[in-house]
């Protein structure tokens, strides 16, 4: 099963660096890893999907919430959660296809951010279901480059994120 | 009060404020500004200072002080080399929750990532190893990165702490001010613990029909060994501990039922895999005792109680666990315990204990090992701290010598560091001057770290090392034995160095013993030996086996008697 976890930690040079050292030596798997500054300088979030039964899953947040620079843990399993993904995608497109590709990108609600001689670059955001989706119908024409930036989530409402 | 001072001062009056009496510690390149102040400190009797002759023998003696003493161990090495050499000692401090900190210098922040002489990215390589590590760039950072060292390194779950320091801000002045670490944001030790479920354990324990008390290392450094008797006798509950839990329950105690595991006591093995009830404090159901963790204990209800939340459900499925630290939850539990009466359980764990005890055979081609360590035992009055090394060793150490006391036993359990125990015995007597410090050696393991005999000679130190010599690194020659076929691959060390002139040109005593007979006189030659090292070398029969034996991997259902 996969899990979506926030890591708020300190921040502070090399935290990211304890954390994924831990993930490889303890032989945790991890999917998609996001990281970025948060609402307060002082705290940077880390969102991290995973796969892994209960036992993986506890294991994983216990061993992150011993790190010292770790401030909270927060596994969003069992809670509603806003969660989007950017995906920078080029395809190969003949001017002949490239209105054909266009209207795709349009259904997902892309944007064609760039247009060169034989491809087009979307900007596509969503969950991850929506972006595999997108990717999929893509491979159709032909993926030249392509990047994701990993899961972002937020707990919806005023479900508290912060410890 | 605030003053101005230079990096190095701020970290020796911060040592101060820890309470730091002794340091053990290597100079070099980048800790020049620190040895540069240790040099003044050291004469106006503020510190000792012990100088091992590897970084390795630091890191094991600030080990082997913090076991025997319950202070925290501090040790020094420069950049590069100096830092690299204590990675194996910080390696088995962290994984026998010892707390340490370490010290190392750093090239220049100018120097940083270049490459630099002696440069190597220590704190990039303790990450693993250490409960936590700092780089400190910025000198007006240094007291409190000091003193937040050892809040972490002794809380909580103990562990090494390492501080690399860049020589220039060792060097640079900064300002003073006397603080106390409250609390950090990140790192809190449990402080509360589940009083329902402590309530629930209780009513287990007291109705329990096949319990047995596991303790481990835990146990010792949370103060709880008391509490643990005061548990047992109430309930009358069997008691098996771990290789880091021994002293943790007197072991001559009636209801001790000894280590269980690879090579413990079969009823120490049998109580804890037939039991109903497993009460684990202070123990991680570590792979040494269970084996297959699947078949370990199968008919089993556990209740853990563990300070550190992460080993809860680690390997064993708890059925109550408790995070907490182990005296404060012996303290809530012990009260609600009910008195509790030997039934049928306990008349066949007695009955299982008297037909499998113990046992060896006398050898025909030299000494037992095994009667090496009961004449230890017998003629120190088993009040001696006893190191070892890792091996066969060890496991006769463990198996013979009993110890009635924490703080006694000290061995690297879980990383299994060979060349520990003759340094931690050095620590150990630099923290216990008036005990007879005992190191139960192998002639494989003694070799590892045998220059701080030099230390020992330096600073007029007593340590006593038994060395069970069979000219075999021999717990891997009874692998080979036992599982390929006899085929001795690299396990011969022949018979070399002759101890006793090495002992001799170091200026320690040595003596050889062959005959069984010489056993017991030899240690009474060493125990008087009061200034030096002294080392016995005694000709053990070259092939005896450690058992009981589970083999690794396996369960007590392939235990081994012989």
């Amino acid at each position: 099963m996969r899990h979506t976890i926030s890591v708020l930690v300190e921040n502070k040079p090399g935290v990211l660096a304890r954390c994924a050292g831990l993930f490889a030596r303890r032989g945790f798997n991890i999917d998609s890893l996001a990281v970025s500054v948060t609402e307060n300088k002082a705290v940077s979030r880390i969102t991290l999907t995973v796969a892994g039964d209960e036992l993986t899953l506890d294991q994983i947040c216990k061993q992150l919430d011993k790190l010292v620079d770790v401030i909270a843990v927060l596994d969003h399993t069992n809670d509603l959660v806003v969660e989007r993904e950017l995906c920078l995608c080029k395809v190969a497109a003949s001017p002949q296809q490239r209105a054909e590709v266009i209207q795709i990108c349009n259904i997902f609600r892309g944007e064609c951010v760039d247009v060169g001689n034989g491809t087009l670059t979307f900007e596509v955001t969503g969950d991850e279901e929506k972006i595999d989706a997108f990717v999929r119908l893509m491979k159709e024409y032909g993926i030249k480059e392509m990047v994701r930036t990993g899961k972002v989530v937020v707990p919806r409402g005023m479900q508290p994120t912060q410890q | 009060m605030s003053n101005k001072m230079i990096g190095a001062d701020a970290i020796l009056k911060v040592f101060e404020e820890e309470g730091v009496e002794v340091m053990f510690g290597f100079p070099g390149g980048s800790v020049i500004p620190i040895y540069d102040r240790l040099y003044h400190a050291v004469a106006d009797g503020r510190f000792r200072h012990v100088l091992p002759r590897h970084e390795q023998g630091a890191a094991h003696m600030a080990d082997g002080y913090a076991r025997s003493t319950g202070r925290v161990g501090v040790c020094i090495a420069t950049s590069g080399p100096g830092a690299m050499n204590l990675v194996t000692g910080i390696a088995t401090a962290y994984m026998d929750s010892v707390p340490l900190v370490a010290i190392t210098g750093q090239v220049k922040t100018t120097a940083i990532g270049k490459d630099s002489f002696q440069e190597a990215d220590t704190w990039g390589v303790t990450i693993p190893i250490t409960k936590h590590n700092y780089l400190v760039k910025n000198v007006a950072d240094l007291p409190d990165i000091v003193r937040e060292a050892f809040y972490i390194a002794r809380s909580g779950r103990p562990g090494p702490v390492l501080i690399d320091i860049h020589s220039d801000v060792s060097a640079a002045e900064c300002t003073f001010t006397e603080r106390h670490i409250e609390q950090l944001r990140g790192y809190r030790p449990p402080v509360t613990v589940d009083q329902e479920a402590v309530r629930k354990a209780a009513e287990w324990i007291s109705e329990a029909e096949r319990p047995v008390l596991y303790i481990g290392g835990g146990v010792i450094a949370s103060g709880a060994c008391d509490l643990v008797k005061q548990l047992a006798e109430k309930a009358n509950i069997a008691v098996v501990h771990t290789l880091m839990g021994k002293g943790g329950f007197p072991e001559t105690h009636p209801l001790s039922f000894g280590m269980p595991g690879m090579h413990g006591t079969a009823y120490a093995s049998y109580a804890l895999n037939k039991a109903g009830l497993i009460i684990a404090i202070g123990a991680r159901f570590d792979d040494r005792v269970t084996g297959d963790p699947s078949k370990f204990a199968v008919g089993a209800r556990i209740i853990h109680i563990d300070v550190d939340a992460a080993e809860l459900n680690k390997i064993k499925k708890a059925d109550i666990a408790i995070c907490g630290d182990a005296r404060q939850v012996l303290e809530m539990l012990v009260p609600l315990v009910k008195p509790r009466s030997p039934g049928a359980w306990e008349a066949e764990l007695e009955d299982y204990r008297a037909r499998h005890p113990l046992r060896y055979e006398t050898p025909s081609d030299g000494i037992a090992p095994q009667y090496v360590v009961e004449q230890l035992y017998k003629i120190t009055g088993g009040e001696a701290i006893i190191s070892t090394e890792v091996g066969q060793n060890q496991m006769w150490a463990a198996q013979y010598y009993k110890v009635d006391k924490p703080r006694h036993f000290l061995s690297s359990g879980g990383l299994g560091t060979m060349g520990y125990g003759f340094p931690a015995a050095i620590g150990a007597q630099v923290g216990n001057p008036d005990k007879v410090v005992w190191d139960i050696a192998g002639d494989g393991s003694i070799q590892m770290c045998i220059q701080e005999l030099a230390t020992c000679i330096q600073e007029k130190l007593p340590v006593k090392v038994a060395i069970l010599n069979n000219c075999y690194l021999g717990m891997v020659r009874q692998w080979q034995d036992l599982f390929y076929e006899k085929r001795y691959s690299f396990v011969s060390i022949c018979d070399v160095p002759d101890f006793v002139k090495l002992l001799d040109a170091y200026g320690g005593v040595g003596y050889k013993v062959s005959d069984p007979e010489d056993v017991a006189p030899a240690i009474e030659k060493a125990m008087e030996v009061d200034d030096r090292p002294c080392f016995i070398d005694f000709k053990v029969s070259k092939e005896e086996n450690v058992f009981p034996m589970i083999p690794a991997g396996k369960s007590f259902d392939d235990l081994m008697l012989t």
